[in-house]
């Protein structure tokens, strides 16, 4: 047997694909290797892809720059989206409001003062019809961040496209559907934790047999972090999350080398450079090894951790903000050196309110310097072999793999029961809190430096040019909802909803179908997120402080 | 401190947004300082806030808002307090833009507190909310033991 080292094997698979999006050589014209390493050791592409997921890299196709926007009504959105198409993203991503992420109408009493002010309000498929209006959903991929309405979501996203002409087969894109951490960290949950998952279960088993391009779970650390965890917590929480519904997909019949592919991850991108690298890292080798070994996963798809990234809104200040725009590019830039796939930067006003449209661009720009201008893009995992940043990678898998023994010994060899039980018991938020409550201390007594927070501050700072939602747009909305409700068919919307509930009532059959019905009829997300909870009951967390 | 009112204060959520570190941040501050520290926990609508803080007899209502809609929800939950009878002052803390702060506190906001404040910041403000003329008479009768 004639040996090939792990060079050889890599150089294959690289001239395989189509690598001439990053030139390779420096500014001055020095000719620079796609990657760098010893012939015996871990190249991009190779299992367990702790240097990436792709031989390529960068140089066969530059991270996606999705900005994620949303605010006032759909038609709002629409602009804004239309505006960041034109100024050079390359996929949209939906932010919605708060009503809307708790299936509740924009004419509910709990909704006062919360419509379209952090998100885009949407109520029926009206208002998705008006948020997509002229965008060619065949052209574009979108990302919608939504959970405990994921499932309602999706189905107004694919009534969409069969009214645009574009088959479901061809919509591209990621619903984030991570119910999970929602427990544990969001606190965006509407249902308990089991028929929730069965909600996601039903998304994954929906795509998997009809939207080869969609991802149908986007599991998240993102909020995790936020909520105040540190960096190994994000990183074995939400991987924790990922075999939870792994488990759950298996359990339900499918395979996992046909979901594990679609399977898509997002993470923080914190202000500790090297820590953050090397999380990144170290996911994609804990995937990959648990994907195989423990879940027996034979597909490299099915192993490979492909990953959204955003910088960190908690590390942005409301003092001082513009210097928000050096934090953003630095955790900007530790998100592609640690191979991201896609990319959000946070916009420098966004610790004061929604951004403008000139922060958001500015915001845009700072990806557009890191791939273009400064030649990072070059060289795959760069930082590979730095000592420093193995021992830190080997480091955050350690700390991950003792949380995940601590899960499976809770969940007695399951570790969606170890996460069950996790959230019933309030171990994933006590952890959290005390995460977060340790960081504060360290702020307060200076141990942790703020840049214009708790050092270098300045006293007379002058107001900052916000972008202001006023009450109109609630009014609006309103209005919407009402004109839709008045022209709908009454029967129809009973007839539906009532099918919801049956199917809802039987775990064995999935809900996707009769949701899209529903909301074909425009039917409300409220009307259909109330049917669901007539079946599967509400959840309140137990509080832990 | 012997002999200093225990000042209690409901420190709690209202509308949907779940948003809940900077609360707990700020429980635990109070908490350490010496108040006595209820967490009314999340979703809480003006009618549950006024309920509680009436059950438990708070002299200061601290409200965690990172949603946007601050203007709408914090006069909404000093009219649930007034209609109980309940001169309690209520303190505002989250993402308020400068605009929006003066508004909140013609509007009756005792104080508004904004991220990255410290927990001298903090703790100085619902100090000096507790103090406001028609808000003593609970921490009066209380002695800490």
């Amino acid at each position: 047997m004639t040996s090939v080292t792990r060079r050889e094997d890599w150089e294959r698979q690289y001239r395989a694909t189509p690598s001439d999006v990053v030139e390779g050589t420096t500014m001055s014209g020095l000719e620079v290797e796609p990657v760098y390493g010893p012939d015996d050791g871990e190249f991009p592409g190779q299992w367990p892809y702790t240097r990436g997921p792709y031989a390529s890299m960068y140089r066969g196709r530059l991270w996606t720059m999705r900005m994620f926007a949303g605010f006032g009504t759909a038609v709002d959105t629409n602009a804004r989206f239309k505006e960041l198409l034109r100024a050079g993203g390359t996929g949209l991503s939906v932010a919605f409001d708060l009503p809307t992420l708790m299936g509740t109408d924009s004419d509910d009493p709990m909704a006062l003062g919360e419509v379209g002010k952090a998100g885009v309000a949407v109520d029926t498929l009206a208002d998705m019809e008006s948020l997509f209006d002229g965008i060619d959903l065949g052209a574009v991929s979108t990302s919608m961040t939504i959970n405990s309405p994921a499932a309602i979501v999706m189905a107004m996203y694919v009534a969409v496209g069969e009214e645009h002409g574009t088959p479901r087969s061809r919509l591209a894109g990621t619903l984030q559907n991570d119910i999970l951490k929602e427990y544990q960290a969001q606190k965006e949950f509407i249902f308990p934790p089991r028929p929730s998952v069965r909600l996601v279960n039903d998304v994954v088993r929906f795509c998997t047999a009809e939207m080869p391009l969609w991802h149908p779970v986007s599991i998240s650390g993102y909020h995790i972090r936020e909520a105040g965890s540190t960096a190994a917590q994000e990183l074995a929480f939400t991987l924790a999350n990922g075999f939870a519904y792994v488990e759950a997909a298996r359990a339900s019949g499918l395979h996992v080398d046909v979901f594990g592919k679609r399977l898509s991850f997002f993470f923080n991108a914190h202000i500790d450079f090297f820590e953050e690298i090397a999380k990144y890292r170290a996911a994609r080798r804990i995937w990959a090894r648990w994907m195989g070994d423990r879940y027996g996963a034979t597909d490299d798809r099915a192993m490979q951790l492909r990953f959204h990234t955003q910088t960190a809104g908690v590390s942005l200040t409301a003092q001082q903000p513009e210097v928000n725009i050096a934090r953003v590019a630095i955790e900007a830039l530790a998100g592609v050196l640690g191979g991201t796939q896609s990319l959000h930067t946070d916009s420098f006003d966004e610790a004061l309110a929604l951004p403008t449209e000139k922060a958001a661009r500015i915001a845009l720009r700072t990806q557009q310097v890191i791939a273009h201008e400064t030649g990072v893009a070059a060289v795959a995992d760069p930082l590979g072999g730095s000592y420093f940043v193995e021992a830190l990678t080997d480091r955050l898998e350690a700390e991950a793999e003792a949380i995940f023994a601590h899960l499976d010994e809770l969940g007695r060899g399951s570790i969606l029961e170890g996460v069950y039980r996790g959230i019933e018991e309030g171990w994933f938020q006590g952890e959290i809190a005390q995460a977060s409550a340790d960081f504060e201390r360290k702020l307060n007594d200076g141990r942790r430096v703020l840049v214009g927070v708790n050092r270098f501050e300045e006293t007379d700072e002058p107001d900052a040019d916000i972008l202001y939602i006023g009450p109109e747009a609630e009014a609006e909305q309103r209005r919407r909802l009402s004109d839709v409700k008045a022209r709908r068919d009454a029967a129809a919307v009973e007839r539906v909803l009532a099918k919801v509930r049956q199917d809802a009532a039987r775990p064995e059959v999935n809900v996707m179908p009769s949701l899209l019905d529903a909301v074909r009829a425009y039917a409300t997300i409220g009307e259909i997120v109330g049917s669901l909870g007539q079946v599967f009951g509400t959840w309140t967390e137990r509080a832990v402080v | 401190m012997t002999g200093a009112p225990v000042i209690r204060v409901l420190v709690t959520k209202v509308g949907l947004d779940g948003h809940d570190r900077g609360v707990k941040v700020v429980a635990r501050m109070l908490r350490d300082a010496g108040f006595e520290v209820i967490y009314g926990g999340l979703r809480q609508t003006p009618q549950t806030i006024a309920e509680t803080a009436l059950q438990e007899d708070v002299d200061v209502v601290g409200l965690s808002m990172h949603s946007g809609g601050h203007l709408t929800l914090a006069p909404a939950v000093m009219e649930a307090l007034a209609r109980r009878g309940l001169e309690v002052p209520v303190v505002v803390g989250g993402i308020i833009p400068e605009r929006d702060r003066d508004t909140l506190l013609a509007a009756g906001v005792a104080e508004v507190i904004n991220p990255g404040a410290s927990e001298d910041q903090v703790v100085t403000a619902v100090r000096r909310a507790a103090r406001r003329p028609g808000a003593e008479a609970g921490a009066r009768g209380r002695e800490r033991s």
